[in-house]
């Protein structure tokens, strides 16, 4: 990382005093803590190993300078399907948030003013956990710098997932942090839905307490964008952290996930399909350190790129002394329609215990001709055939869903982007 | 129905003969049996007749019903009538059985032009034909072959051939790996099928299938040709026999 900010971070951090001025004591911290990480830290840069197949620069830049239209993304759930909050260029939208029986819902901008807040004990601190032993300068830009997110705290089992859908404009520059916490015994599943404009920062602190359940659907659908998404969880004793996310579109895509499973017997699962072509550059790094015994960790990542698209996955599992009885798996698998895109993977096991069971693959292919001759000689036209044996590519990935109803959905959701691409 | 004359086949990627001038002609409503031993060259022609890569044809002809099989695509041919039942079918996960064989049968429809069948109809008609091969509605829902026992997929297989109403179908060692019972019921599902419009060609090692599916004519096959051909008496013969007289005979 560079040892000195460049003009325009400095920039940006300094705008953010501005903001302080009217902040409350517990945001004015987290912001002052993370601008300090920000400026110790320095921003990525393409020589970081961390950054090496994924170039940071529309990330760095102070304004991002293209305006694209943006086609309209396809609708997957249904409003009675889940209890929706809106937003619009990185704007809340609603005037009065949805009572939900079960959990409490707040915006970040009102919650700001007070002196104390619950939320003062997970935002920017597990943010500041995941910059060890990797820097994450770009989450700690956002938390030194947001002003729009939600702040959910979960008390009882919430029935209906809660969907955040967030719609941007082909010129906005976003950012928005979002803070989960499930107490103990509680859950919850999030569903985030939308598109991004030129460029979005997003970052998601979820704090899963003893015998809680997350679970997480994410839906990025933009037709060009730089988002860079960064989901920081720490998970207690017993407890379940699942998230999936479905990306189908955008320019340059990172999504960056971090696990620190806390407490014993717990189980976590980072999933995720794209589909992608020509400029599509998509990157998943994901960290999971086992802090804790007897825990399960998934990672499992199918990627289906295209004319030249690109495909990136940095996965680590980290086992701690201590941390027997972990059982952590990670596959990541491409499906190159062609012989212009490329996968790049860095799978990497790191154990420090000596009674776990971890493994890891990584895979690049391309279509099953005997699959694709057994469909076609049934009628199945050519390109119908490949998007079937596609789907099928992807369905492996949407079994890490836990409800069958929004696995569903997905599936339907992937059929649908096949269809029109 | 299917007209084949003097097939030629090697394999596109070595310089090795398969078929060597197949000659078969199969008319309307027969059932047409090949037997042959290991490496005859019996799947390779059922291969080469669906539309399968890596095989070259290097002289000779097919036709069914007049069209020239060897220049359409392999969903073009299906639409055109012809399907192949295969001896290992492909599992596909992911895609649900009826996902899967609602595609195919619309598909076809569309190819030839006609309209394609609404949800109701196609239920109607999936569950009805389903039932008489004992395939239950948990199976139509699970994904294609996947987790289904050999006997499970060979009925798969037959359904689809009932709900794709082909003209020429093509059975290709549909036997292998079933056990009696499985057999009599995938065999209770073809002659089903059995009709004065529609030919097939069952290709197969042993005489034991086809004393369930019984044929009209049966031909024996070694070394990529056809070497006789006979009524259903020359199965009994090589049941009793084995290949090896046919073989001197035919040298």
């Amino acid at each position: 990382m560079a040892s000195s900010l460049r003009g325009d971070t400095a920039d940006r951090l300094r705008l953010n005093e501005n903001l302080l001025a009217t902040s409350g004591q517990w945001f004015k911290n987290a912001r002052l803590a993370a601008a300090e990480r920000v400026e110790s830290q320095g921003l990525p840069q393409r020589r970081d190993e961390y950054w090496g197949y994924t170039q940071p620069d529309a990330f760095l830049q102070k304004k991002i300078d293209f305006d694209v239209d943006l086609n309209s993304p396809l609708e997957l759930f249904s409003n009675e399907l889940s209890e929706v909050i809106n937003y619009k260029n990185g704007i809340l939208q609603e005037k009065k948030l949805p009572a939900i029986p079960g959990c409490s819902v707040e915006s970040l901008s009102d919650a700001a003013t007070l002196d104390n807040h619950w939320a003062g004990t997970v935002f920017g601190k597990l943010e500041a956990v995941g910059q060890i032993p990797v820097q994450r300068s770009l989450a700690a830009l956002n938390t030194a710098t947001a002003s729009q997110g939600l702040l959910i705290l979960v008390t009882g089992k919430v029935k209906k997932p809660i969907r955040i859908n967030a719609v941007c404009e082909g010129s906005s520059d976003i950012i928005i942090h979002h803070i989960i916490k499930v107490e103990r015994g509680a859950n919850v599943t999030l569903i985030e839905t939308g598109q991004y404009g030129a460029r979005a920062n997003v970052v998601l602190e979820v704090e899963v307490e003893e015998d809680a359940t997350f679970n997480h659907i994410r839906l990025q659908n933009g037709y060009e964008h730089n988002a860079l998404t960064h989901i920081f969880g720490r998970i207690g004793t017993n407890s379940s952290f699942k998230s999936f996310t479905l990306t189908s579109g955008g320019r340059l895509t990172r999504n960056e996930c971090i696990l620190d499973l806390v407490g014993d017997s717990s189980r976590v699962s980072v999933a995720g399909a794209c589909i992608g072509d020509e400029k599509f550059h998509h990157d998943d790094t994901v960290f999971v350190t086992h802090n804790a015994a007897n825990c399960e960790s998934r990672q499992v990542f199918k990627k289906v790129l295209r004319d030249g698209s690109v495909g990136v996955f940095q996965g680590k599992i980290l086992v701690k002394a201590g941390a027997q009885k972990t059982d952590g798996y990670q596959i990541s698998q491409s499906l190159l329609l062609d012989d212009n895109s490329q996968f790049l993977a860095k799978p990497e096991l790191e154990i420090y215990a000596d009674d776990v069971v971890c493994s890891h693959g990584s895979t690049s292919g391309a279509i099953d001709e005997e699959a694709l001759f057994y469909l076609r000689s049934r009628g199945v036209p050519k390109a119908k055939a490949i998007d079937l044996l596609t789907l099928s590519f992807i369905a492996e990935a949407i079994q890490e869903v836990e409800s069958p109803e929004l696995a569903d959905a997905l599936l339907a959701h992937v059929t649908a982007v096949l269809e029109v691409r | 129905m299917l007209e084949i004359k003097n097939l030629h086949v090697q394999l596109e990627e070595e310089d090795k003969k398969i078929l060597k001038g197949v000659n078969l002609s199969l008319d309307p409503g027969k059932v047409h049996a090949i037997m042959g031993p290991n490496g005859s060259g019996k799947s390779t022609l059922s291969y080469v007749l669906s539309g399968k890569k890596g095989y070259e044809v290097t002289s000779g002809s097919a036709h069914l019903e007049g069209n020239d099989l060897l220049v359409m695509d392999p969903e073009e041919r299906a639409a055109a009538g012809l399907f192949l039942a295969f001896q290992y079918p492909v599992e596909i996960p992911g895609v649900g059985n009826m996902t899967f064989l609602r595609s195919a049968v619309n598909s076809q429809r569309k190819l030839r032009g006609e309209p394609e069948m609404t949800a109701g109809d196609f239920l109607k008609a999936v569950r009805d034909k389903a039932k008489h091969l004992k395939i239950d509605s948990d199976m139509l829902k699970r994904p294609v072959n996947v987790g289904f026992s050999g006997g499970e997929k060979k009925r798969n297989e037959i359904l689809q051939m009932a709900m794709l109403e082909p003209k020429m179908c093509i059975l290709d060692e549909t036997d292998s790996g079933l056990d009696v019972d499985a057999m009599k019921l995938v065999a209770e599902g073809v002659n089903a099928l059995r009709d004065k419009n529609r030919t097939f060609l069952v290709i197969t090692h042993y005489q034991r299938l086809l004393d369930h599916i019984k044929p009209d004519i049966v031909h024996i096959m070694a070394a990529g040709r056809i070497i006789k051909s006979g009524g259903p008496e020359l199965a009994l013969e090589v049941e009793n026999n084995g290949y090896a007289k046919l073989l001197e005979e035919s040298s």
